[in-house]
């Protein structure tokens, strides 16, 4: 345990910290405070009057058969990107483990997309699968599939959960890449003449000893899906066709700053920030205290 | 059950680095070889290389007579052990020793039966539910032997498994692999640096130096006849007296004009050495017989126990020489060290043993 700092000033220790609890008094708790309170009003269609409700919103958004719709295509949008980026980062790191010249020069290609904003992300893959001049969607048509994000739900979906990993793809990869350096060679070696073959070696040996990479990766990814993906829904989709991709925090957007119904939006912030502190006290949990091996 | 062979073995780096220069052992069946050699000097490369965990540049490799240079690891059906051990940090002990069965499809309660067995041997029965990270040094030790036994493989293979443990654990598990060694009669390569392992655990010792092989033999004859000035240095705690010697009128002499008897075909030797233990000391003031009598000033004196070793300067050069006991000898003496001809080594310019 580091030893405690006493300061002999009473005063000086708050100031110190004054500045960054003035950053998340005015960025979050008053914010917070205000969607909360705003989460038991509810006004009008002209903005005259507004009512205290208590809980009337949450009971209404829960109810709301739009709203569970926007549940399901969250878990699935969510699960799908965080487990596509994975699994593909694992993959392309493993792979790059085995090149033998030029690994930076791959190793850095691999890293690059992360540098892109997610709404130019969303730009790049909306164009190459434009129905109409998309060029990979001209491809998939010319292999028969009836490729139309712009009608077709599940398609949207696909589009989307691309366009998200994909960004998310070269973060994991990272990971993934420090993650194998550190698993010892001589563990491997001892595999191998224990008379594992390759993919046996890395199911038995390397995956196990990435575990701790690998948890930590899924609460990121699972958090990046739900919440950091706002801009590529926007871009992409737009929750559409119909609401097959609107997921809670576009929802909350759609709702609040487009239709203006500020009490059901407001009740859904609620709800999600209660989604995000369950999800950080999970993280601080289990991945704080990493599973250690040694 | 199984011989290596290595023919003409070399290895050369990418880099252009020839680690391994052409090395030829042949160990024989349920003997244990010992390759000894500073650090460097290629026995880890060579280890690897049977392993197949290294590729082999050229020479063949031959396990039972079958060259295995194309053979990966896992199909050579060695076991290793490793100097960290290399346990499975994931798995307990049980499934550490499991793997390597489950890997070629034993049935689960010859597994069983195996693991546990061996664990009794190894006294491990207790331990069969902890991870390696739970046991201590001496134990893993034992774990990671334990992984190899239970295969019952053709070689085992040692690379340095005893230099992470203590002086005391290291020399009780010295036994023990020896005696282990013996008792399950599979013929056996073990690296180390550390020429004490290397004299007891030999069967077949090989000194090497510089990626070459220097000597190979029964260790004791290695002990007594080293064949260059290398080996004399290298095998023996404290290492063997070497010194310098000059041509004078009527042959060699030493450096500082000390005489030396010395037979005809040793006329030419550069190199005369003697072991610390091959030497007495005398503080008489009249000639003693010997080949060699060298007026000595102890420089420094240190008392082990059982004997004492006694650092002087003497011929131009440091020696040491042990005395038993006690020494009677202290700092500022001045005595003369005499050794018998049969005693000294002869080595000439190239360093390789003469007569």
């Amino acid at each position: 345990m580091t030893p405690r700092v006493v300061f002999p000033n009473k005063v000086l220790p708050y100031l110190l910290v004054a500045p960054q609890l003035a950053i998340t008094l005015v960025f979050f708790y008053w914010p917070a405070g205000q969607a909360f309170y705003q989460s038991m009003l509810r006004q009008d269609p002209f903005g005259l009057r507004t009512r205290f409700v208590w809980f009337a919103n949450f009971r209404k958004v829960l109810a709301d058969p739009a709203y569970l719709n926007s549940i399901k295509v969250t878990v699935v949008f969510s699960l799908a990107t965080a487990i596509v980026a994975m699994c593909v980062a694992l993959l392309l790191a493993v792979m790059a483990e085995k090149v033998v010249r030029g690994k930076g020069l791959y190793r850095t290609l691999l890293i690059w997309p992360y540098a892109v904003a997610p709404a130019i992300a969303g730009m790049l893959w909306l164009f190459l699968f434009n129905p109409s001049i998309g060029s990979l969607a001209y491809m998939l048509r010319s292999f028969g599939i009836a490729w139309d994000p712009l009608l077709n739900g599940t398609h949207a979906m696909i589009l989307l959960v691309s366009a998200a990993a994909w960004k998310q793809i070269s973060y994991n990869f990272l990971f993934f890449v420090a993650g194998l350096q550190a698993v010892p060679k001589t563990l491997i070696e001892a595999a191998a003449m224990d008379g594992a073959g390759e993919t046996k070696r890395f199911w038995t040996i390397v995956f196990p000893l990435l575990a701790p990479t690998t948890f930590f990766l899924l609460v990121v990814n699972t958090v990046y899906a739900l919440f950091d993906t706002f801009g590529i829904v926007h871009a992409v989709t737009g929750g559409g066709p119909g609401k097959a991709t609107e997921t809670l925090v576009y929802k909350v957007y759609n709702d609040g700053f487009v239709n203006l119904i500020l009490g059901d939006s407001a009740a859904q912030s609620v709800i999600l920030m209660i989604i995000v502190i369950s999800l950080t006290a999970i993280q601080f949990r289990y991945v704080e205290r990493k599973v250690h091996y040694g | 059950m199984a011989t290596v062979d290595l023919k003409d073995v070399k290895k050369v780096y990418p880099s252009g680095f020839e680690a391994v220069k052409g090395v030829s052992i042949a160990v024989p069946d349920k003997q244990l070889c010992v390759l000894v050699g500073p650090s460097g000097c290629g026995k880890s490369t060579l280890l690897r290389m049977i392993a197949g965990l290294e590729t082999i540049s050229s020479g063949t490799v031959a396990i039972d007579g079958k060259i295995v240079n194309s053979i990966g690891p896992t199909e050579r059906d060695i076991a290793m052990v490793f100097q960290n051990y290399a346990l499975y940090p994931h798995m307990k002990v049980y499934d550490n020793m499991a793997y390597g069965l489950r890997n070629r499809g034993t049935p689960k309660d010859e597994i069983d039966s195996r693991v546990r067995s061996t664990a009794k041997v190894l006294e491990l029965s207790t331990l069969l539910d902890r991870r390696p990270r739970e046991l201590s040094g001496g134990q893993r030790q034992r774990v990671a032997m334990g992984r190899a036994i239970v295969r019952n493989p053709r070689v085992f293979l040692f690379d340095e498994p005893l230099s992470n443990l203590d002086a005391k654990l290291r020399g009780q598990m010295r036994v023990e692999i020896k005696n282990l060694q013996r008792s399950l009669g599979v013929t056996s390569v073990y690296v180390t640096h550390d020429q004490l392992e290397a004299m007891t655990l030999a069967d077949i010792l090989v000194v090497m130096n510089a990626g070459l092989v220097e000597q190979m033999g029964a260790p004791l004859d290695v002990y007594e006849k080293p064949a260059s000035t290398f080996v004399a240095s290298f095998i023996g705690a404290p290492p063997m007296n070497l010194l310098a010697l000059t041509a004078g009128s009527s042959g060699p002499m030493l450096a500082d004009g000390t005489a030396i008897a010395f037979a005809p075909e040793q006329a030419r030797a550069a190199t005369v050495g003697f072991r610390p233990e091959d030497a007495d000391v005398t503080f008489n003031a009249e000639a003693p017989s010997g080949a060699l009598v060298l007026p000595a000033l102890v420089a420094a004196v240190e008392p082990v126990g059982a004997e004492s070793f006694l650092h002087c300067a003497a011929g131009g050069s440091s020696i040491i020489v042990r005395v038993a006991g006690r020494a009677t000898a202290t700092v500022g003496n001045q005595l003369r060290v005499v050794a018998k001809a049969e005693k000294l080594h002869w080595f000439d310019h190239a360093g390789k043993r003469v007569g």
